[in-house]
This record gives structure tokens, C-alpha cells and sequence, in this order.
């Protein structure tokens, strides 16, 4: 009985391993109905001072204070894929996170904070 | 008297410990006690956690039981936790009541409107452990009174199943959790459930760093219970509660957590009082890179 439990949760652990390697590829093109979408508080000064504070919070640990990455595997967040990206797609993008390559998803953030966290991510390019 | 001095003792040595750590970083978990949403720990990052409860069984003494974690995440999909429990009851004895290891993975890499996570447990534990991280099969009260000299030569080799269903929707979560356990011996398995819901008092962060402000507060409530085993798969003599829940984000990457218990049947304990402290370390796994020549 002992031997068929483990080895029913080997199985389990395997399959679940196998589903996290094979399952979406990394995501390229945003939905277009994100794409389109604009920010409530695009060039609210308010709104970028509580963005640098969410950013100190959640995201300097990893793309540092003055948001340029690790120069490894933590992108700069100063970029011209940041500059080109719509505010859409930023939004879309902090709630999906890239869970294979090590960003986070940040749907636990309210929306409002996301937002306001791409308000930032603008001021700073 | 034992077991009050314990739960100061189990505070102390958590501000003790998250005073002395250095730098620091938000979490972002819920004030969840019982139940499990999809959020899981920030790769590179460690969390220190003390989960306490405090109740008084009928027939039995005060006690508290105290679960220390240490949740670390392995990949953004993959986070495992080591839990350390004991704990205390008045008129009875102190004493460290087993280990946990846990992972919990997410299977699918988007976000979608539920989210499954997968937890998988083993569990070496004597039966005096009384912290209630769950409640399944017909766990209740009575299990809690026994006096501890009888119930530590009790082992528990267990092995637990969770399905996690979460959604994050507008600025509320809202968790479901099937659970499954078997004792490793010829024990049936025992089936559970979890459910809860928070949210922020506000959604838009301030403009300046605050302590007291409304988006530092998360409100909610779960409710969880046992629906009995394979031998005896019936709501008979099984224990549930409810519980709202508060949680507090403090300075330094600091989180308290409160929740007051209320039993819904005579299996349940009448009242049992949880309390959480709770410590993010970011980005542990660059010590050791930078100690080994690395970069950090």
C-alpha cells in the first residue's frame, strides 16, 4: 500500500512537471484587445510617484534600483522594447508575468496598482 | 500559563529574527491560514512564516501550536515549503511536534480565470500536533484534548493532495482547495475542503511610503472542514469553521495576519484564534552565487 502511494505521487509529480515544460510557449504577441488598451493615469505625476513606490516593493530585488537588470537574466526595464510596448501591453504583461523564464505573475496586484506601475515604467524611459 | 508564554515566545524569536535580517521585500501572499491561493513565492525569494493557533479543546487545556515556514521559490512556477511544528498546553507540556515539506506547482504558464496548483505534502508528525494547518476526514476536537505524553508516541507518516483553484478577480482572490490525505499505514484517505475570499481596503497605492494607509489592509474570510474518508464518506461527525481574516502589510517587508475561528458543529472546536507573523527575504539564492564568485 506504502509502495503504490509513492508511487502515485511520483506519478503525479512527473506528470505535473511534464505539463509545466510542454505547456504555452512563450508568449510573443499580446491579445489585440489588451494591445489596444490605454492607461487611466497615463501622465499622472501622482500616479508614477506611487508606481516608483510598487516598483521598490516588487521589482527592484530583481531590475535593480535604477532599472537596467542584472545584465544576465533579469531584463533592463529601460529599453526600447519597453519604449515601443503600448501601455496594454505592459499591463498584460505584469498580470501574465513569463512564469518559464522566472517572472512572476502580478494578477495579485489590484488592477488600479498596475497601472500605476506602468504610469512609472514610462516616466523613467 | 505554559502555553501562553510559548506564544510569546514564538513572536518574540520571529521579531527577533526579522529585526535582525537586513534588507527586505513585500509579500505579496494572502492572510490565508488554511487555504491556498495560486499566488506562490518569487523565485530566489525565502519566506519566514509563524502561523500560531490558539484554542481550548472541550476536555482539554489551553494550547498553542505554532507551524514556522520556510517558503522558498524554486521557479515562478515551483515553490516549496519546509514547515517546523510544536507546540504548548497549559497544565501539560511543551514539545516539538514534527516536520512538513511541501510543493506546490502551477501546471499551466498563463493566467487564466481559475488557476489550478498542484500541492503535494509529506508529513512526519506525532499526534500531539495540534496547528490545524487543515482539517480533513473526521478530524475534531477530541483529537485535541488528549494529553500530550499519550499522543506524542502517536507517528504520523502522511501524505496530503491539494488541488488549488484560484482567481484573481478585479482586486478580489477567491481560493478553492480539494483536499485528499493518507496516512502512509493502513489508514483510508481522508478528504477536506477551503475555500476563501480577500481583498484590499483600497486598490490604488499612496504617493508617499505609509503604514496605516487602507491598501496596507487585506480583508477577507475562508471556511474549511473535513468530508470524511473512503471508509466513511459522510459529514457525520466532521469538524468546520469559519473565520474572517485581516492582514496587515508592515514596514520591512513584514505581514500580520489575524483570523478568529468559529466552530460550525460539535466535532469543531468552539473558537480557535490563529496568528501570523510573516518575513520575506528577496533574492537568497544571489548570496550564494555572489559567495562563489558569482554575480549578485
Amino acid at each position: 500500500m506504502i509502495r503504490r502511494t509513492i508511487g502515485f505521487l511520483c506519478l503525479a509529480l512527473s506528470a505535473t512537471l511534464a505539463l509545466a515544460a510542454v505547456s504555452s510557449p512563450l508568449l510573443l504577441h499580446v491579445p489585440p484587445k489588451d494591445h489596444a488598451r490605454t492607461n487611466p493615469l497615463a501622465g499622472d505625476p501622482q500616479a508614477a510617484n506611487a508606481g516608483a513606490l510598487i516598483y521598490r516593493d516588487h521589482c527592484m530585488q530583481c531590475h535593480r534600483a535604477d532599472a537596467m537588470g542584472d545584465g544576465h537574466k533579469k531584463p533592463p526595464l529601460r529599453s526600447d522594447r519597453i519604449k515601443s510596448a503600448t501601455d496594454g501591453d505592459l499591463e498584460w504583461f505584469l498580470r501574465q508575468g513569463d512564469l518559464r523564464h522566472g517572472m512572476p505573475s502580478w494578477s495579485s496586484l489590484p488592477e488600479t496598482q498596475r497601472w500605476q506601475l506602468v504610469t512609472y515604467l514610462r516616466s523613467i524611459q | 500559563m505554559h502555553c501562553r508564554t510559548y506564544s510569546l515566545l514564538s513572536v518574540a524569536a520571529a521579531l527577533l529574527i526579522t529585526l535582525w535580517l537586513p534588507s527586505s521585500a513585500h509579500a505579496q501572499e494572502k492572510p490565508y491560514f488554511v487555504t491556498y491561493s495560486h499566488d506562490l513565492e518569487e523565485p530566489g525569494n525565502l519566506e519566514i512564516e509563524t502561523k500560531t493557533a490558539l484554542a481550548r479543546p472541550d476536555g482539554g487545556g489551553h494550547y498553542g501550536a505554532t507551524a514556522m515556514e520556510l517558503e522558498y521559490g524554486v521557479r515562478a512556477w515551483w515553490t516549496s515549503e519546509l514547515y517546523l511544528d510544536g507546540q504548548a498546553t497549559s497544565q501539560d507540556s511543551t514539545l516539538y511536534t514534527g516536520w512538513r515539506l511541501e510543493s506546490r506547482l502551477r501546471p499551466l504558464m498563463r493566467e487564466h480565470a481559475i488557476n489550478p496548483v498542484l500541492y503535494i505534502e509529506y508529513e512526519n508528525t506525532s499526534g500531539a500536533d495540534k496547528t490545524i494547518l487543515e482539517v480533513v476526514g473526521h478530524d475534531g476536537q477530541s483529537d485535541l484534548a488528549e494529553l500530550n505524553g499519550e499522543t506524542r508516541r502517536e507517528h504520523q507518516h502522511e501524505a496530503e493532495l491539494k488541488l488549488i483553484l484560484s482567481s484573481n478577480l478585479k482586486a478580489w482572490n477567491i481560493s478553492e482547495n480539494f483536499i485528499s490525505e493518507k496516512d502512509l499505514s493502513h489508514a483510508p484517505w481522508e478528504f477536506g475542503y477551503a475555500v476563501g475570499a480577500t481583498r484590499p481596503l483600497r486598490t490604488a497605492a499612496s504617493e508617499s511610503p505609509c503604514t496605516f494607509c487602507a491598501e496596507k489592509f487585506i480583508a477577507g474570510a475562508e471556511a474549511y472542514g473535513g468530508l470524511g474518508d473512503t471508509f466513511s464518506l459522510t459529514l457525520r461527525d466532521t469538524s468546520h469553521y469559519v473565520a474572517p481574516l485581516v492582514g496587515w502589510q508592515l514596514p520591512k517587508g513584514m505581514r500580520l495576519s489575524f483570523s478568529p475561528g468559529y466552530g460550525l458543529t460539535g466535532s469543531s472546536l468552539n473558537r480557535v484564534y490563529r496568528v501570523g507573523l510573516a518575513f520575506e527575504i528577496p533574492q537568497v539564492s544571489g548570496w550564494f552565487r555572489a559567495h562563489n564568485g558569482g554575480m549578485q
